[in-house]
């Protein structure tokens, strides 16, 4: 496959996906943006249902349809819409070009096939390979991920949970893809196997070269391994910036709430801070800030008109009123982009 | 593998006995004497009582019972009151045409059932999966013999295509197993379906998508293995309803089968004859039951290893 | 106890609701309720002497007409007034035997579930027993030698249904038994019976519904089995599956002498299967949305 060898793998714009169900429209992905480059790897944190996982699917063109829709926007991958890629093309990147890693390793092996057999066949279906060469090659990335080649012909209940997202892993990255995304890819794991883990896959995203999408309710996760961090709230992104800029300096009032919902060991606080009520219906659309009902700061601005994306440096940026100010003495707002 | 299937047979023992007592013992509590029923009405008392005692009629049900457990573990099941047969010739001269009739009448119904359930639960609620619910309800609700009696009437009868009985010529099974395999294909229709809808609604499935395979191997391959354990874990119980419908299809059809055998002699009060076919009925499902659940065994991993029949 | 019962009645008005919204349970229901009037008001419609078992060989194997919807039999009757009054006799059978071998299955089921080890194994192989016996041989069994009367037969075609009720109750109460509602009855000195058919039956009850509505539908289909072999409700009672073996013999000229008895069954066992469907998938919480 040619392809610019551009920097940026991904350059999502503007993405809207639908759940037409019988109960209602659920917006599930409101204008979602995301810009990543080689190499780079980017958390995208949230709450349940803020629409991550959506997000990450809609990447593969895997939204179960139906009854989920993308009802606007563009996926570039490498410089190219893969929204209007035929199937059959799609096909031809998922498993090689990006691959997912999904949440439960639990269920994400096929129980009635050998472990051998699931890495296998992502090698056999993208590269030109005799079959000898394919099960060397499966049994060379079952060892890169800890596992003993041996094990080759064990179905997935043999496995431990951690050994199974080991698996899953190795699945993932048979084919060198140039884009990872793990969605929860530690959530259903014992937090020592955790550990683990994400330091299979930090080590692996440097000698594979590999862009990563890392999708976590986590914020310990996400220190552990992202350079940049969107916050995700109800369909679209609320805070973006460096590791650095999201923990040094939070700005948004929910990253600030989901940093005071930590159990924090220097602080001691006396007791955890949950941000009050929960989600709002998805199936609602907003005049002004989605935020607004759960918010400290909240003022009546914040229900009436959508907060713009105030850029607070070159890498940070915001969507909330609180900063409305700010943007008048630090000017830069970006108008291309939205 | 060897462990389990002396287990299995071990475990069968106990529900082949039972079968044995209670088929024995409806048959033998039943009012009415037997030796005057093979003798008829006008035979005078003192042949009756020969009767009686040649056949044992005059012992108490449980000693009968006890001795014929005791010659049929010899092979022995007792002679016909009516032929010289004995009652395991009787049987081994019509299972065959039995096992025929079941074995297409299970062609049939996976030739339909598997495409139709696989299609259905991938283009749910499309035309194709209403259409095909609806013939499966129906299949499910027209019973056996009035679809033989349609058949006969249509493609006998009326075009004279197929003949209506007997097993001449080698397409004579084709109504018979049609009208036996109809209400099984049915069903199997139906569980093959919800079998695959919620086989495909895995996470590895989705896995096996996002991996670029296409969806013909998402759906023969990564599916339909998984879907088809809870069909093939019933597949027992289809076979047992399968050869209780060929008791009526072979009626309608005249299949010299052993269903026919069974109500042959039942309009004949020849008891023997009644009670050793079931019991030897019985046996042979049981056997071929036996051969599913090993082919269960090896379509699912985990009851394999739990068997010790795994090579690694 | 007084929030426990308003859950159950939510249960049951929840199930009904999800059933109401089922189109094919809402036929179901509506051609039962046709199939159960038309058979309650038979005496009305036609005199059972005189034109239910009376022979008429003057109007034998009439085509139907206005005088004989669905034309007359081999013996002059009218073949109408004998499928509504066959309608009577499979109703009754697959009533009661549903109503006497369910009651035993499911004390069998509790029982099992309940006490557990030795009583339950012992049942548990009964039931293995009854099940390896292909249902219909069984019938013919017991009917055989039991002699042919309305009461044997329901026994007969009932017997093998025992088992389905015996696994589907025992399961249930398995699954039910363990919770900790159960335990908090316990716990406030509840009796073991009233535990037993107050909590766990209101919360078996669905699966139990479901089955015994399927069960019915097969019952009566054996029994319409039972008398096309010639083992039914003796003649002159009109009865679906023999009138069908009775027409047999004629069905080349006269085809509506098979016709309309066997759509008689697979319309009950239709309507039967309908509301079957309609109260698994309304009692199915993997399909609640």
């Amino acid at each position: 496959m040619h392809r610019s060898n551009s920097e940026i793998i991904l350059d999502m714009k503007n993405l809207v996906v639908d759940y037409e169900t019988d109960d209602g429209i659920v917006h599930a992905v409101n204008g979602m943006n995301i810009k990543l480059n080689r190499k780079q790897s980017l958390g995208i944190v949230g709450e349940t249902g803020a629409g991550k996982t959506t997000t990450a699917l809609s990447i593969l063109r895997l939204i179960p349809d139906p009854p989920g829709v993308i009802k606007n926007g563009e996926i570039f991958l490498e410089g190219e819409d893969i929204l209007l890629y035929p199937e059959a093309k799609m096909r031809k990147l998922r498993g090689s070009y990006v691959s997912m890693i999904f949440q439960d390793p639990m269920t994400s092996l096929n129980p009635v096939l050998t472990v051998g057999e699931q890495i296998s066949e992502v090698i056999r279906v993208h590269r030109k390979a005799d079959s000898e060469d394919v099960i060397r090659k499966a049994k060379e990335m079952l060892e890169v991920v800890g596992i003993k080649s041996d094990r080759y012909n064990d179905f997935p209940y043999q496995f431990s949970g951690g050994m199974k997202q080991r698996i899953v892993i190795a699945m993932a990255l048979a084919c060198y893809p140039k884009l990872l995304i793990a969605d929860e890819p530690t959530t259903a794991l014992d937090v020592t196997i955790q550990a683990q883990i994400l330091e299979v896959m930090k080590d692996l995203k440097e000698k594979f070269d590999t862009s990563l999408i890392l999708i976590t309710h986590d914020l310990g996760v996400v220190a552990e391994i992202c350079d940049i961090v969107s916050v995700v709230y109800a369909g679209s992104i609320i805070e973006h910036g460096t590791l650095r800029d999201i923990f040094k300096s939070t700005k948004h009032p929910y990253t600030e709430g989901l940093f005071n919902s930590l159990p924090n060991i220097n602080a001691r606080a006396e007791f955890l801070k949950p941000i009050p009520g929960s989600m709002p219906d998805p199936t609602q659309v907003y005049t002004g800030c989605a935020f607004y009902e759960r918010c400290k700061y909240a003022v009546d601005k914040c229900n009436a008109v959508k907060p713009p994306k105030i850029w607070l440096n070159d890498t940070h940026y915001v969507v909330c009123h609180k900063y409305d100010d700010i943007e008048l003495t630090q000017k830069e707002v970006e108008n291309n982009g939205m | 593998m060897l462990k389990y299937i002396m287990k299995r047979i071990l475990m069968l023992l106990p529900v082949l006995i039972g079968v044995s007592f209670i088929v024995f013992f409806i048959v033998n509590l039943a009012p009415g004497d037997p030796a005057r029923i093979i003798a008829g009405v006008e035979t005078d008392e003192e042949t009756v009582e020969r009767i009686r005692e040649d056949l044992g009629f005059n012992k108490t049900v449980v000693e009968r019972y006890g001795i014929y457990m005791w010659k049929a573990l010899q092979g022995d099941l007792g002679t016909s009151y009516y032929s010289n047969k004995t009652v395991i010739e009787a049987f081994m001269e019509r299972i065959p045409n039995t096992l025929l009739l079941g074995f297409w009448s299970v062609v049939f119904g996976l030739i339909i059932s598997m495409p139709v359930g696989i299609i259905s639960a991938i283009k749910q609620y499309s035309i194709f999966d209403n259409l095909g619910m609806v013939l499966a309800l129906t299949g499910i609700s027209i019973p056996s013999f009035w679809l033989g009696i349609l058949a006969i009437l249509l493609f006998s009868l009326k075009l004279q295509l197929l003949p209506s009985g007997g097993n001449e010529f080698w397409y004579s099974v084709i109504l018979p197993s049609i009208t036996n395999g109809t209400q099984m294909m049915a069903l199997m229709t139906r569980m093959t379906r919800s079998s695959m809808l919620e086989v495909i609604r895995q996470d590895y499935i989705m896995t096996a998508r996002a991996k670029g395979l296409d969806e013909k191997t998402v759906v023969l391959k990564h599916a339909l293995r998984n879907a088809l354990i809870p069909v093939v874990t019933t597949a027992g119980n289809f076979l047992i309803m399968m050869i209780g419908s060929a008791v009526v299809t072979e009626t309608i059809f005249s299949w010299p089968g052993v269903g026919r055998l069974i109500v042959e002699s039942i309009s004949k009060r020849d008891l023997n004859m009644v009670v050793g076919c079931v019991i030897l009925i019985t046996f042979i499902i049981s056997i071929i039951n036996l051969v599913i659940d090993l082919i269960y065994v090896l379509i699912d991993p985990k009851i394999r290893s739990s068997y010790g029949i795994m090579k690694g | 106890m007084n929030f426990k019962n308003a859950e159950n009645r939510s249960q049951v008005y929840e199930t009904w609701r999800r059933l109401k919204k089922s189109r094919t349970a809402v036929i179901g229901l509506i051609l039962i309720f046709i199939l159960v009037t038309v058979a309650i008001i038979a005496p009305l419609l036609y005199d059972y002497n005189n034109d239910i078992i009376k022979q008429n060989i003057k109007e034998r194997m009439q085509k139907p007409s206005l005088a004989h919807p669905f034309g007359t039999d081999e013996f002059g009757r009218d073949i109408l007034g004998r499928i509504i009054y066959g309608a009577r006799i499979s109703l009754i059978i697959g009533v009661t035997s549903c109503l006497l071998c369910g009651s035993i299955g499911i004390i069998l089921g509790v029982v099992a579930a309940y006490y557990g080890g030795m009583i339950e194994n012992v049942i548990m192989r009964f039931s293995d027993i009854l099940m390896a016996i292909p249902s219909i041989l069984l019938a013919i069994v017991i009917v055989a030698a039991f002699g042919v009367n309305l009461f044997n037969i329901i026994i007969a075609v009932g017997v093998a249904t025992i088992p389905q009720y015996i696994r589907i109750t025992r399961a249930s109460v398995l699954t039910v038994i363990n919770q900790e509602y159960i335990e908090a009855a316990h716990s406030i000195g509840a009796k073991t019976p009233r535990i037993l058919f107050r909590h766990i039956l209101t919360n078996c009850f669905a699966p139990i519904m479901v089955q015994a509505t399927l069960r019915i539908a097969t019952v009566i289909a054996e029994a319409a089995s039972l008398s096309f072999l010639g083992l039914g409700v003796p003649a002159p009672t009109p009865e679906w599956g023999a009138m069908l073996a009775g027409g047999r013999a004629y069905m080349r000229e006269y085809p509506h002498l098979v016709l309309f008895p066997g759509l008689a069954i697979a319309f009950t066992i239709l309507s039967l299967n309908l509301i079957g469907d309609g109260l698994r998938d309304a009692l199915d919480p993997k399909l609640k949305k």
